[in-house]
C-alpha cells in the first residue's frame, strides 16, 4: 500500500483578521533546520507592513477600550485553542529549531502556558503600576497604565513560537495591538498561531502576522508615524541601532533586543514597556462652604 | 452709576412667575468649584498692597464698615456710643471718614438715629426675626416696619434658610419681595444669607441670585452668629453673581460681608476681591460694606501707624 | 487701566540675594574655569541687565564631569540609603531655608513673577527633594524587584522655564536611587542651578556626585554623547529630544524624554465657569505661557463660547504685566530675545492665516522681552497656532459641539502631554478623561504638580515619567 500523499498547506499572512497573501504575490522557501523544503511562505512587503498597520490601528480603539476582564478571557481562549492544536504546533516547532518532538512538545506547552500567565495579567497590571498618588493639596490624583498604542514586534529569530508569544501576548494583554514579523528563517508556527487567534474571539487587526525578510518588514514600520512603538527583539545590533534611529522620528517607544531566557517566567517588563502612564486630578475640596482661612 | 431698578423690572422678571420656574433657573446656574473658588480667593489674598494703596484702602475700608451692635445687653447709651463713633471714628483726627452707617437692631434705630443725626452716616437695622428668621412672616413684617417707621435707612433681613434647603425657593423669594415692598421706595434692602447655614457654594449662587431677582439692594453674607461668617471665598462668589447680575440685568447690587472680618489686612484682601472682580464701580460704600464691629478700631490703628511711621496701640482708639 | 485702587509697587527685595560677577563650571566639588576659558553672559530678561558672567562647558569638560561623576558613583551607589536619604533631606531643608533667596535669584535669571517663584517653583523644588530623599532606603519596595541597582551616571539636560523646579524633577530621583549626575542647565539660566551647587556644599554631599555644565547646546549634545553616560534625561523641545533619540540609538543607554505639547482645555456647557476661567488663565499664562504642559487650545463648547470669551477676556483685562520682581506682577517677562521672537513669529502667523487677535490693553515695558497675553478666535485645527507649540502666552481658541468631537479635536496632535476638562458631570469627566491620549489630565483644574504625582507624555511628547514611584524607573536598571 502506497503511503497517503499528504496535503499541504499554504500558508498565507495574518491582517486584520483576514488571512491575504503578500500583495506582493512574493514568496520565499522557508526549510527545516536541515535544509528540507517545508513551505513558501508570504514575503512581505512594505505595502503588506503598511495594510497590517492600518488594521493595528482600526483595532486599537475597540481592544484598548475592551474590559481588561474581557481580554484576560480571549488570551485564555487562545491558550484552550493551542491546547488541542499541540501536535500540529510541537510539528512545525521541531520543524522549524530542529527539536526533539519531546523537546518541541515542551515548547508548545510553555507557550500555552504563557497565553495563561498573561490572560491572568490583563485586570491585574493596572492595579499593580497604577494608583492613588498623596498629592499635598485638595485633589484627586489617579495614575493608570494605558495601552502605548500600535507596536511593531520583531518576534525572536530563533525561538519562532515560544520567543513569538512571549513577546506578543505582553504587548496584546495591555490592549496594545500589534503588527509581528515573524520569525525570517521559521515563520510558519507565528503565522499557524494566526489561524489559532482568528478562532479564539480576538477581534481582527488585535495581531498581525507578516512573514518575510525582517530587515525590509522592520524599516518601514520603525519609521511610520502611526506606530507607537517598536520591539526589536528580532534584530540584531546593526538592524537595532538603525531602527532606533528610524523610530525616533515620531519618538516611538523602543524597547532594544537584550538577551532573554523564554524558559523562565516572564517579569512585567514586556508589558511596562508599552505602557503610558495617565495621572487624572480632580478637585476634592470640604463637603461644604466651611470657609477656607484668610 | 447705575441705580436701583423696581424690582422685577428686568429682563429676567419671568423667572419667578412659579415655583418651577425659579427652581428651574437656580438650578440651571454654573456650578461653583470649591478648590478653584477657593484658590482664586486665597491667590488674591496674596496681593502686596503697600504704601499709597494701603492708606488708600484703609479710608475707603473705614467709609464702608456698618458698625455693628447686635447684642441682647444693648442699650441707648451703647448705641449713641457707638453712633459718635460712627461718626467721627478718630476723634483725634478729624480727616478720618465716618463709616457708612451703625447696624442695630430695631428697637435701637431711634436711639442710633438721634446718634448720627446731621451726619452722612446712615442707620441700618437688622429685622425679620434676626438672626434665625423663624417667626411668621407678619411678625417679620411688624418688624420690619418698625425699624423703618423709627426711620432705620436701611434694613437687613435674614432669609429663611429652612425654607430655602428644603427647596421652597418661592417661599424665600416671596418673603424677600414683601420685605422689600415693607421697605417702601427710600430704605434699601440688604439680604443675609447666612451663608454658614446654606453650606456650599452652590447653594450660596443660588441664593445671591434669588435675592436679587426678588429685588435685594445689597446681598450679604451672614449674621455674625453663626461658626461661619464672611470668608474670603464665599464674597468672592458673590461678586461673581452681582457681576453677572448686572452684566444680565443692568441693575446694580451691593455685597456686604459680614462677621469675622477682624483686621485691616482682612479688609483689604476683601477690597482687592472687589477690585479684581467687580472694579472700582463697586469701589464705594453704595456698594460695598463691611459688617463689622472690632474691625474699625484696627483700621484707625493701621490708619495712624502710615500717619505717623509708628505702631499705635489700643489705648489710642476708643473702646465702644 | 487706571483705578482708584491703584496698586503702588510692591517690590520683593533684591538684597536678599548675592550675584557674583562670574561663575564657574561645578566639577567634582569645585568651581572651574571652563578647559577653554569660554564664557558667556546670562541677563535678566525683564530689564536685559547682566547678571553674571559665566564659564561656557565644552567637550573637555563634558568628559571631565563625566569622569569625575563616574570616580564618585561607586562610593555614591555603595552608600546605605538611608546615608543617601539624609543627603536628600538635607538638601530639602536647606532649600527651604534659602527659598526667598533662591525666588529672587530665578525671577532675576528666569523673568518669571516672583509670585510664581515664591509660591510655586521653590515649593515644589523642596518638596520633590523631600519626596525623592525617603525613597532612597525604600528602593526594594518600589516594585522594580527587591534590589533595584542604579545605573551609574546620569546625563541631564534641562529648560529655562523651570529651572530649578527642572533640576529637581532630574537630580532629586537620580540621586536616590544611587546614581550621580552631570547637569547641564539652559544657556539663559544657569544661576540657580550654580547656586544649587552651593546647597550640595552646604549639605556636605560628596564630590563630583553632582556636578553642574552651564553651557550651551553644544554642550548638551557633548553630554548626550558621551561613552561614560549610562543614563540620559531630557526636558526641552520635541525637535532636540528626536536628536538626542538618535544620538542615544544603538547604546545600552536608558533615555528619557519630556518634551513638548499643544495641551486642550476643554470646557463643556456646563463648566463651574469662573473656576473655568481661572483655569483657563492658569492652563496658558502660568510662567508666561513657557509650559510644556500648558493649555494652549481652548476647546469650547460652542453653545457658551461668547459666554466663556467674554468672561475671559474681562478676566485678562485684570492680569498686571511687568516688573517680575512685584509681588502683584502676574506676568513677566519673556525668557530670551529668541523666544520672543519665536511667539512673535507664531502670532503674526496666526494673524496672516486669518485668526482673529485679541490682548487687553496692555502698556509693555521699554526694556527687557515682553509679550502681551493674547487670545486668538476662529482658530481651527488648520491653522499653525492651534497645532504648533508657541510656548508663550498665546491662546488659541477653538469650538466644538460634542463630547466626541471635542476629544477627536483634542487628540488630533503629534503631542499628548496634558489636557484639560471643565464639565460638572462626573461621568463625563471620566469618559473624556479616558479617551484622551496625555499623560497628565486635569479635570476642573489646571497646571497642578506634585512631586507623588508622574508627570510625562505620550506620543511626540516624550516618554518616561517624573515624579512619584514611576520617576524611579528611570533612574534603575530595572
Amino acid at each position: 500500500m502506497s503511503e497517503r500523499l499528504s496535503v499541504l498547506k499554504t500558508y498565507k499572512l495574518y491582517v486584520g483578521g483576514k488571512f491575504p497573501r503578500s500583495e506582493s504575490g512574493r514568496v520565499y522557501e522557508v526549510t527545516d533546520s536541515k535544509g528540507k523544503w517545508l513551505a513558501n511562505a508570504p514575503q512581505s512587503s512594505r505595502k503588506d507592513a503598511r495594510d497590517a498597520v492600518v488594521a493595528a490601528r482600526k483595532a486599537f480603539g475597540g481592544w484598548s477600550g475592551a474590559t481588561a476582564y474581557n481580554r484576560g478571557q480571549i488570551l485564555y481562549r487562545v491558550a484552550e485553542m493551542l491546547e488541542g492544536r499541540r501536535s500540529q504546533f510541537a510539528r512545525e516547532v521541531a520543524d522549524a529549531e530542529g527539536l526533539s518532538k519531546s523537546k518541541a512538545t515542551e515548547q508548545v506547552e510553555a507557550t500555552i502556558d504563557r497565553w495563561v500567565w498573561y490572560a491572568g495579567w490583563t485586570d491585574k497590571i493596572a492595579q499593580v503600576l497604577g494608583g492613588a498618588n498623596p498629592v499635598a493639596g485638595p485633589f484627586f490624583n489617579l495614575s493608570t497604565p494605558e495601552p502605548t498604542g500600535v507596536v511593531a514586534v520583531l518576534a525572536p529569530q530563533e525561538s519562532s513560537f515560544l520567543g513569538l508569544v512571549s513577546v506578543v501576548a505582553p504587548v496584546i494583554a495591555t490592549g496594545n495591538t500589534a503588527v509581528v514579523i515573524a520569525s525570517e528563517k521559521s515563520p510558519l508556527p507565528a503565522l499557524s498561531l494566526g489561524e489559532v487567534l482568528a478562532t479564539s474571539d480576538l477581534p481582527g487587526g488585535v495581531v498581525n502576522i507578516l512573514s518575510g525578510r525582517t530587515a525590509e518588514i522592520a524599516a518601514p514600520l520603525a519609521a511610520h508615524q502611526d506606530v507607537n512603538a517598536i520591539d526589536l527583539a528580532g534584530a540584531d545590533d546593526a538592524l537595532a541601532k538603525e531602527l532606533e534611529i528610524a523610530a525616533a522620528d515620531n519618538l516611538k517607544r523602543v524597547l532594544r533586543p537584550q538577551p532573554v531566557d523564554h524558559a523562565a517566567t516572564p517579569g512585567i517588563d514586556r508589558m511596562t514597556a508599552f505602557l503610558e502612564t495617565k495621572t487624572v486630578w480632580h478637585p476634592t475640596g470640604s463637603l461644604g462652604a466651611s470657609g477656607s482661612s484668610y | 452709576m447705575p441705580t436701583n431698578a423696581p424690582t422685577a423690572a428686568h429682563s429676567l422678571s419671568d423667572v419667578a412667575a412659579s415655583d418651577s420656574t425659579l427652581r428651574r433657573f437656580l438650578h440651571g446656574l454654573p456650578g461653583v468649584d470649591a478648590v478653584g473658588l477657593e484658590a482664586r480667593a486665597a491667590s488674591l489674598g496674596t496681593r502686596s498692597i503697600k504704601t499709597t494703596a494701603k492708606a488708600y484702602a484703609i479710608d475707603l475700608a473705614i467709609s464702608m464698615v456698618d458698625l455693628t451692635t447686635l447684642e441682647g445687653a444693648d442699650t441707648p447709651g451703647k448705641v449713641r456710643a457707638l453712633g459718635a463713633k460712627a461718626v467721627h471714628p478718630d476723634p483725634t483726627d478729624r480727616t478720618t471718614p465716618a463709616t457708612a452707617a451703625v447696624c442695630v437692631y430695631p428697637d435701637m434705630v431711634a436711639a442710633a438715629k438721634e446718634a448720627v443725626a446731621g451726619s452722612s452716616v446712615k442707620v441700618a437695622s437688622v429685622a425679620t426675626a434676626f438672626p434665625a428668621g423663624r417667626a411668621p412672616i407678619d411678625v417679620k413684617l411688624a418688624d420690619v416696619r418698625e425699624a423703618i417707621a423709627a426711620g432705620a435707612d436701611e434694613i437687613d433681613m435674614v432669609i429663611d434658610r429652612g425654607a430655602f434647603l428644603a427647596g421652597r425657593y418661592m417661599k424665600v423669594y416671596d418673603e424677600i419681595t414683601a420685605v422689600k415692598e415693607a421697605c417702601g421706595t427710600d430704605a434699601r434692602l440688604k439680604v443675609i444669607f447666612e451663608t454658614g447655614e446654606l453650606s456650599t457654594y452652590d447653594n450660596i449662587r443660588r441664593a445671591s441670585w434669588l435675592g436679587m431677582l426678588a429685588g435685594a439692594d445689597f446681598i450679604k453674607t451672614s449674621t455674625g452668629k453663626v461658626a461661619v461668617n464672611a470668608t474670603p471665598a464665599n464674597t468672592l462668589l458673590m461678586l461673581e453673581a452681582v457681576r453677572d447680575f448686572r452684566a444680565a440685568t443692568g441693575v446694580q447690587v451691593g455685597v456686604k460681608p459680614a462677621g469675622g472680618i477682624r483686621t485691616t489686612k482682612d479688609a483689604i484682601k476683601f477690597l482687592v476681591l472687589v477690585n479684581e472682580t467687580v472694579g472700582e464701580d463697586w469701589l464705594d460704600n453704595h456698594w460695598f460694606r463691611f459688617g463689622a464691629s472690632s474691625l474699625l478700631n484696627d483700621l484707625l490703628m493701621q490708619r495712624q501707624k502710615l500717619a505717623t511711621g509708628r505702631y499705635s496701640g489700643p489705648d489710642y482708639v476708643t473702646v465702644d | 487701566m487706571a483705578s482708584a485702587f491703584a496698586y503702588a509697587p510692591a517690590p520683593e527685595s533684591r538684597s536678599v540675594v548675592d550675584i557674583a560677577p562670574s561663575y564657574g563650571l561645578f566639577i567634582d566639588g569645585e568651581f572651574t574655569e571652563a578647559a577653554d576659558g569660554k564664557v558667556f553672559k546670562t541677563v535678566s530678561p525683564s530689564t536685559e541687565e547682566v547678571l553674571s558672567e559665566i564659564a561656557q562647558a565644552g567637550e573637555a569638560d563634558v568628559d571631565r564631569a563625566v569622569r569625575a561623576a563616574r570616580k564618585a558613583f561607586e562610593k555614591w551607589s555603595a552608600l546605605p540609603g538611608a546615608e543617601r536619604a539624609k543627603y536628600l533631606f538635607r538638601i530639602a531643608r536647606i532649600i527651604q531655608e534659602r527659598s526667598r533667596e533662591l525666588a529672587v535669584l530665578e525671577t532675576l535669571d528666569n523673568g518669571k513673577p516672583i509670585r510664581e517663584t515664591r509660591d510655586a517653583d521653590l515649593p515644589l523644588v523642596a518638596a520633590h527633594f523631600f519626596y525623592y530623599a525617603g525613597w532612597a532606603d525604600k528602593l526594594g519596595h518600589a516594585g522594580f524587584g527587591v534590589n533595584p541597582r542604579p545605573l551609574g551616571v546620569a546625563g541631564q539636560v534641562i529648560p529655562w522655564n523651570f529651572p530649578l523646579l527642572m533640576l529637581a524633577w532630574k537630580i532629586a530621583p537620580a540621586l536616590a536611587a544611587g546614581n550621580t549626575v552631570v547637569l547641564k542647565p539652559a544657556e539663559t539660566t544657569p544661576l540657580s542651578a550654580l547656586f544649587f551647587a552651593d546647597i550640595c556644599r552646604q549639605a556636605g554631599l560628596p564630590k563630583g556626585v553632582v556636578n553642574i555644565l552651564p553651557g550651551y547646546g553644544d554642550a548638551g549634545a557633548a553630554l548626550v554623547a558621551h561613552p561614560g553616560v549610562d543614563k540620559v534625561a531630557f526636558t526641552g523641545s520635541t525637535a532636540v529630544g528626536k536628536e538626542i533619540a538618535r544620538t542615544v540609538a544603538g547604546t545600552r543607554k536608558k533615555l528619557t524624554l519630556e518634551l513638548g505639547g499643544k495641551g486642550a482645555n476643554i470646557v463643556f456647557d456646563d463648566a463651574p465657569i469662573d473656576q473655568a476661567v481661572e483655569g483657563i488663565v492658569n492652563g496658558i499664562f502660568f510662567n508666561q505661557g513657557q509650559v510644556c504642559c500648558a493649555g494652549s487650545r481652548l476647546l469650547v463648547q460652542e453653545s457658551i463660547q461668547d459666554e466663556l470669551l467674554d468672561s475671559l477676556k474681562r478676566r485678562l483685562s485684570t492680569l498686571r504685566l511687568g516688573d517680575p520682581l512685584d509681588k502683584n506682577t502676574d506676568i513677566g517677562a519673556i525668557n530670551s530675545a529668541e523666544q520672543l521672537a519665536r511667539i512673535t513669529a507664531l502670532a503674526e502667523q496666526g494673524e496672516a492665516e486669518g485668526a482673529e487677535r485679541w490682548s487687553p490693553a496692555c502698556e509693555l515695558p521699554e526694556s527687557g522681552y515682553w509679550f502681551a497675553p493674547t487670545l486668538f478666535t476662529n482658530v481651527t485645527q488648520a491653522h499653525t497656532i492651534a497645532r504648533d507649540e508657541i510656548f508663550g502666552p498665546v491662546l488659541s481658541v477653538l469650538t466644538f459641539r460634542t463630547p466626541d468631537e471635542a476629544v477627536a479635536k483634542a487628540n488630533n496632535t503629534p503631542y499628548g502631554l496634558s489636557a484639560g476638562i471643565w464639565t460638572e458631570k462626573g461621568s463625563r469627566i471620566l469618559a473624556v478623561a479616558n479617551k484622551l491620549r496625555a499623560g497628565v489630565v486635569w479635570s476642573n483644574t489646571f497646571n497642578k504638580f506634585d512631586p507623588t504625582s508622574p508627570f510625562g507624555g505620550y506620543k511626540e511628547s516624550g516618554f518616561g515619567r517624573e515624579g512619584g514611584r514611576h520617576g524611579l524607573e528611570a533612574y534603575l536598571d530595572v
